[in-house]
């Protein structure tokens, strides 16, 4: 237990030192540029296949668990929305990203503290915590919500894509479906659910990465604690989240 | 200048450091030598603040530095260069970028300005032709040699080396300890060197002070330490077969 909370309290400490004052704002804009690149263009390939395909899934479960006469074929396309819109596009995408991008985090900032690369930064009276934090924050924050929209229309079109080709609902009826009862609410519940996630996602494996004692050896345990704990974390948050926005 | 006085430094209730005092002085190489493990690297760590210490003093100057906060602490810091033992380059950064880092964040030279200097400390190392390679395409050598191009890039009045030749061939080792040793002429620096090599000691060791578990055992220069009566300094200096040899035929 109290190893738990001394884990909580350096996590806070740690935070507060990412929030400083930046010591030079355009190195930062730089590195900040860079991790948009690394962590949300280098993300957009992986989000779009698995949205793709998981749109077509849900599209196809939907369809051969509502064969009914009663129920308009138009309801298929309305819950292909509505399940990427409500929780793919949000949760399992920050999921997925909890593995790509966490991990990535974890390894990089681990590497750097066993390789002396942060004292290096520490002595030369870099802010460190700030410096390799702060940008990664601010470009998920910034990025992984465009990463959601994108999930959402690949997602949709990957269901219009197995729904029409197999025949199972035309691409009218299709259309139809994902116009039909549209809440515009629920984009903005899913972008402020993907702004929670991403700063989880990139506070907690920055941190996991920071304090990292050891070789290579603890760099990889650092790298997969990243991953388990932020996946805990943001299924946790969407309980809380949903329970707060959708009530 | 930098004096300790009456260092201790333990980790988990384990003595690592016990009541050093010295004094480096400015222009000068000065080295810590000791085994591994008699806690030379903790020592310089904790003269650079990256450890904190358990009681004693840190002066820069006249400046008590372990008492200072981080913010006071930064403007020392920004007059300190410091080589790593695994050189510590940013692996994402080239050479060039490597050695423009300090001056992009403190400074507010203009891209000519910064490219000259960088230039010129890369030149002054002896690094030619190599701006654009990453620190993961450099031999051992060139890594040193660029971690010290970084290391003076601000005009540092002091420069930490922890173990500087580790890890590389005779010849090699022997030039970068005369760079450091130029250098430190050069710009009246106070270096301070971690070091177990004893051709180093030879090499550079203008002052030289001895540790064996935590405890400052010898003080002196190179002229000094191959008569002294020091016990575990003779065994540390005289341990290779070949000066055991010749230490028999002196005697």
């Amino acid at each position: 237990m109290i190893k738990f909370l001394t884990q909580i309290g350096l996590y806070f400490l740690l935070l507060k030192k990412v929030f400083s004052k930046p010591e030079k704002p355009s190195v930062y804009y730089r590195q900040t540029m860079r991790e948009f690149v690394y962590l949300g263009l280098y993300s957009i390939g992986i989000i779009a296949i698995i949205s793709f395909f998981m749109g077509a899934v849900i599209t196809l479960q939907t369809a051969y668990n509502t064969e009914n006469p009663i129920y308009p074929t138009y309801l298929i396309g309305l819950g292909c929305r509505d399940s990427i819109i409500l929780e793919f596009s949000s949760t399992v995408a920050a999921l997925i990203l909890a593995g790509k991008v966490g991990s990535n985090i974890a390894s990089e900032i681990g590497t750097m503290r066993v390789t002396e690369q942060i004292d290096a930064l520490e002595i030369m009276g870099v802010n460190s915590a700030s410096y390799l934090i702060l940008p990664k924050i601010i470009a998920t924050l910034l990025f992984n919500p465009i990463l959601t929209l994108i999930s959402i229309t690949v997602g949709i079109l990957g269901g219009w894509t197995a729904g029409t080709l197999s025949g199972v609902i035309t691409s009218e009826n299709f259309i139809y479906g994902i116009q039909y009862a549209f809440i515009p609410y629920y984009i903005t519940y899913s972008m402020i659910k993907t702004v929670f996630f991403a700063f989880i996602i990139t506070s907690v494996s920055a941190f996991q990465g920071y304090y990292v004692e050891g070789g290579s050896l603890e760099v990889g345990r650092a790298s997969t604690k990243a991953v388990v704990y932020s996946s805990i974390l943001i299924l946790l948050f969407n309980v809380i989240l949903t329970q707060l926005l959708l009530s | 200048m930098i004096s300790v006085k009456n260092l201790n430094k333990s980790f988990n209730g384990n003595s690592v450091l016990s009541d050093i005092s010295v004094t480096f002085e400015t222009g000068k190489t000065n080295l810590i030598i000791g085994r591994s493990g008699s806690g030379k690297t903790v020592l310089l760590k904790s003269i650079v603040g990256l450890h904190e210490v358990d009681s004693g003093e840190i002066w820069y100057e006249d400046t008590l530095f372990n008492k200072l906060d981080f913010k006071d602490k930064k403007k020392i810091r920004s007059e300190i260069g410091m080589l790593f033992q695994g050189s510590a380059l940013f692996d994402s950064l080239t050479v060039e970028q490597n050695v423009r880092f300090p001056l992009d964040m403190f400074t507010d030279k203009s891209p000519d300005e910064k490219k000259e200097r960088v230039d010129f400390c890369l030149n002054r190392v002896n690094i030619i032709n190599a701006n654009k390679l990453f620190p993961s395409e450099l031999s051992g050598g060139m890594k040193k040699r660029v971690a010290i191009a970084r290391a003076i890039s601000l005009n540092p009045k002091y420069l930490f080396c922890d173990e500087p030749n580790s890890g590389l061939d005779p010849i090699t080792a022997i030039l970068i300890d005369e760079l450091i040793k130029e250098l430190t002429e050069e710009y009246s620096m106070t270096t301070i060197v971690n070091t177990h090599d004893m051709n180093s000691v030879m090499e550079i060791g203008e002052k030289i002070i001895f540790i064996s578990d935590g405890v400052k055992c010898w003080e002196g220069n190179k002229n000094e330490i191959l008569s002294s009566d020091c016990e575990t300094l003779n065994d540390f200096v005289f341990a290779n077969a070949l000066a055991k040899k010749l230490r028999s035929k002196e005697k």
